[in-house]
């Protein structure tokens, strides 16, 4: 059995890259979106984990949840998307700067 | 054999007025005239019959004193606050003055205010003085009585600016107020001492209580105390002065004479500036029990007497002749008080009303007869062209001076008697020598304005231009219509022609007020001050009782009392006064001149008023401008809108202009910080759990 501890590092090596990828990514908003997913798994991943560890199958339900609500999340996130794109010709993410103090 | 009065009909008396003030002032547009007119007399002459009835079955057939609540209006704090009247034999004589002289009042104004567009608010007006005046002096609590207090001054406010579109008006109404304002300052004190001594606004309770806080002291700050009796009696004499015009609070009456000659009358001669004077001898317990706050009272009402009495002389103004002659009347009144004489000073009070009241209504008819000229340089020789007017001013005046049987001769003999008494019992109280010497003086200079008046108006040479305007044709018309016609004509167009007596009205009331003005001295005095009249309504202490019943011995019978005048050194100094107004004006009219030429200076601090007026304006009407002005500018405007209002704001601008960087609008620096305070919050949260 793999050990709990290389599950909880590639969970977070997932967590940092999708963080670093918020950071970094000044263009794309399309990329912001799948490192939320990212960020999301990167959790699910270490819900998992743990249920397996400690033999409670709650916590492989609650993934269920997070899944779902990611997905509708994502949805929206797209639909929003398009409708920008559409408003403003770009997702460039230095542009969408309107909400500057 | 004892009746008890009705509680209904006191209620009737009091509130009838009311309701005709009401119905004639809320209508007063509608309303036509002889309604309004007719429905205020109605109600004024029904209350005059209610308070006759009362009057009768309190003097007559010895009814017990009426003194309960009608109305319950709060209860807080274990002290109840209601309506309640007390009718002793106090009340009924003031409840008589105040509707007799109100009805002579109201009818005079049919013809006064004929020719005013005014007309029925003025007779709301008059009507609602009467029943707070009446509220006033039927009380038998201290909240009833500030209600009445106030109510009047309220009354008197309205009718000074009654021509509201007169600038003089209106200062002289503004002044009224704010000066009453400072009385009332240290009534309020004066009825909180006696709540906070006694924890009641009863009378009956507060009397009660008089000895216990007579033994107590009130920290006064800056002193070692005062007697709680002298505080409270000094603030209550504190209200009297503002009400009663006494020095130094007596500026606005003078001026007050800017509100129309009927309101003259009433309100600040015979009735509403009693007041004072009556309030004093209501709370005689108190009173009695403060050696202190009589002096005070003595020295105040003193100094008024003598002093006012000297501004009478040079006025050449008609009305405010008689005012001063009222302000220094009401000093003999406060001076009665000050030695204890309180019943003394009610006799004189209600002679007074009657003779001053008729003094007022003659100027006021005067008036109107010169066409709406007050100055009596430009009168002279009337006599011929108003007789009813100059034969009941003479009444009056003769009243006024004290001539031997005239009513008021009786009371400010007596008066005069109480001050003697009272120097010659305490002959080390300067104060008491201090005030017979001004009422003894003022005796001369009283007769003197008086006859200067008479003098200037009815006789001697005429001063005024009877073709002034329109001509002998329209004067000689208007004197015709006079005969037949009642009030309908005065002042319409003809401002011009010769004087002409005014309508029945006008004279009735004339008329009227002359009979009591010689009778009701003589009549009222024995049974009244001598024989136990007063009953138990005004309180004396065992000296003072004697000093009094010493000087009702000495005066016997009305005709005795008369007679005793020639003995009296009083009598001469008063036909000393009349003499010299009869050798300046009559025989020597150019001798006036050269005297003033002489005494300049006297002049001149005379016609300043003793710069009272100038004080006021200039020291304390400046004096709280510069006050206002330092807390305007330094308070409101530097500390609290500059410095709290303008400091939140321009603090929370600045902080905004501080944070508002944070907010970059791009969406990975908010999630930069977000992780950044998660780290920091995570390791905070690491670090307190080991």
């Amino acid at each position: 059995m793999i050990p709990l501890n290389w599950l909880l590092l590639v969970s977070a090596v997932l967590f940092a890259i999708s963080v670093a990828g918020m950071f970094i990514n000044r263009k794309n908003l399309i990329l912001l979106l799948m490192c939320v997913e990212l960020l999301l798994l990167a959790v699910n991943f270490n819900f998992v984990a743990f249920s397996r560890y400690l033999g409670d199958i709650n916590g492989q339900i609650f993934v269920f949840f997070v899944l779902t609500v990611a997905a509708a999340e994502s949805a929206i996130g797209l639909a929003i998307l398009v409708v920008l794109f559409r408003e403003r010709r770009s997702i460039n993410v230095e542009d969408l700067s309107t909400l500057k103090g | 054999m004892n009746e008890s009065l009705n509680p209904n009909l006191l209620l009737a008396i009091a509130l009838l007025p009311l309701v005709t003030a009401a119905i004639a002032g809320l209508f007063c547009g509608t309303l036509p005239r002889k309604v309004a007119a007719g429905i205020t007399i109605a109600g004024v002459a029904l209350s005059f019959l209610g308070s006759l009835h009362v009057a009768g079955s309190i003097f007559l057939h010895g009814a017990d004193t009426f003194n309960g609540t009608v109305y319950q209006w709060l209860v807080t704090d274990g002290v109840s606050m209601q309506v309640g009247f007390l009718v002793d034999q106090l009340t009924a004589l003031m409840m008589v003055v105040v509707t007799f002289v109100s009805l002579c009042v109201h009818v005079y104004t049919i013809g006064y205010m004929a020719d005013d567009d005014g007309f029925n608010r003025f007779f709301s007006y008059i009507s609602l003085f009467t029943f707070s005046m009446l509220m006033l002096v039927m009380s038998n609590n201290f909240m009833q009585l500030f209600f009445g207090w106030e109510a009047v001054g309220v009354v008197s406010y309205l009718l000074i600016g009654f021509w509201y579109k007169r600038p003089t008006a209106i200062f002289a109404n503004m002044k009224a107020f704010l000066v009453n304002r400072v009385g009332d300052f240290g009534f309020a004190l004066g009825i909180a001492g006696v709540v906070y001594y006694t924890a009641s606004l009863d009378y009956t309770t507060a009397f009660g209580a008089a000895e216990q806080i007579a033994a107590q002291t009130f920290p006064l700050p800056g002193t070692d105390g005062v007697n709680a009796m002298t505080f409270i009696c000094i603030g209550l004499f504190i209200g009297a002065m503002g009400k009663s015009a006494q020095v130094p609070l007596h500026v606005w009456l003078p001026d007050s004479m800017e509100g129309p000659t009927p309101i003259s009358a009433l309100i600040h001669a015979a009735t509403m500036v009693t007041a004072g004077i009556f309030m004093v001898a209501r709370m005689s317990p108190l009173f009695e029990h403060s050696e202190y706050a009589l002096n005070f009272v003595l020295f105040i009402g003193a100094t008024t007497a003598l002093f006012m009495g000297f501004l009478g002389i040079i006025n050449n103004d008609i009305k405010r002749v008689v005012a001063y002659s009222t302000l220094s009347q009401l000093g003999y009144m406060t001076v009665a008080l000050g030695v204890s004489a309180y019943s003394f000073g009610i006799f004189h009070l209600m002679t007074h009303a009657f003779f001053k009241a008729l003094l007022f209504l003659a100027a006021g008819s005067v008036i109107i007869g010169m066409h709406h000229e007050q100055d009596m340089r430009k009168m002279g020789g009337l006599f011929p062209y108003m007789k009813v007017t100059a034969i009941t001013c003479w009444i009056g005046s003769l009243a006024l001076i004290g001539t031997p049987f005239f009513s008021g001769y009786y009371s400010k003999d007596l008066i005069i008697d109480a001050v003697k008494h009272q120097h010659h019992l305490q002959p080390d109280n300067w104060i008491a020598g201090y005030a017979y010497w001004c009422v003894m003086i003022g005796v001369f200079v009283t007769a003197f304005y008086s006859f200067r008046l008479l003098f200037m108006t009815f006789h001697g040479k005429p001063r005024w231009d009877a073709n002034a305007a329109h001509g002998d044709a329209h004067g000689d018309a208007s004197h015709a219509h006079d005969d037949h016609a009642e009030h309908d004509d005065h002042g319409h167009g003809h401002h011009g022609g010769a004087p002409h007596e005014p309508g029945w009205s006008m004279k009735g009331p004339l008329v009227a007020l002359a009979f009591p003005s010689v009778l009701i001295g003589g009549w009222t005095v024995g049974p009244l001050l001598f024989e136990g009249g007063f009953g138990k309504s005004i309180y004396f202490n065992a000296e003072h009782s004697a000093m009094l019943e010493e000087i009702g011995h000495s005066v016997g019978d009305w005709l005795h009392f008369g007679v005793h005048a020639l003995q009296n050194p009083v009598f001469y100094i008063m036909l000393a006064g009349v003499l010299s107004a009869y050798v300046l004006y009559i025989a020597k009219p150019h001798w006036p001149d050269a005297i003033d030429a002489k005494l300049k200076p006297l002049r001149v601090v005379l016609e300043n008023k003793y710069w009272f007026d100038w004080f006021n304006e200039n020291v304390i009407a400046a004096g709280s401008r510069l006050l206002g002005r330092i807390f305007w500018k330094g308070g409101d405007t530097a500390i609290i809108d500059t410095g709290l209002i303008g400091g939140t704001t321009g603090f929370i601008d600045w902080a905004a202009g501080v944070i508002r960087r944070v907010q970059s609008g791009f969406l990975y620096s908010y999630a930069f910080w977000m992780v950044i305070g998660l780290v920091a919050m995570l390791a905070w949260f690491l670090s307190r759990a080991h």
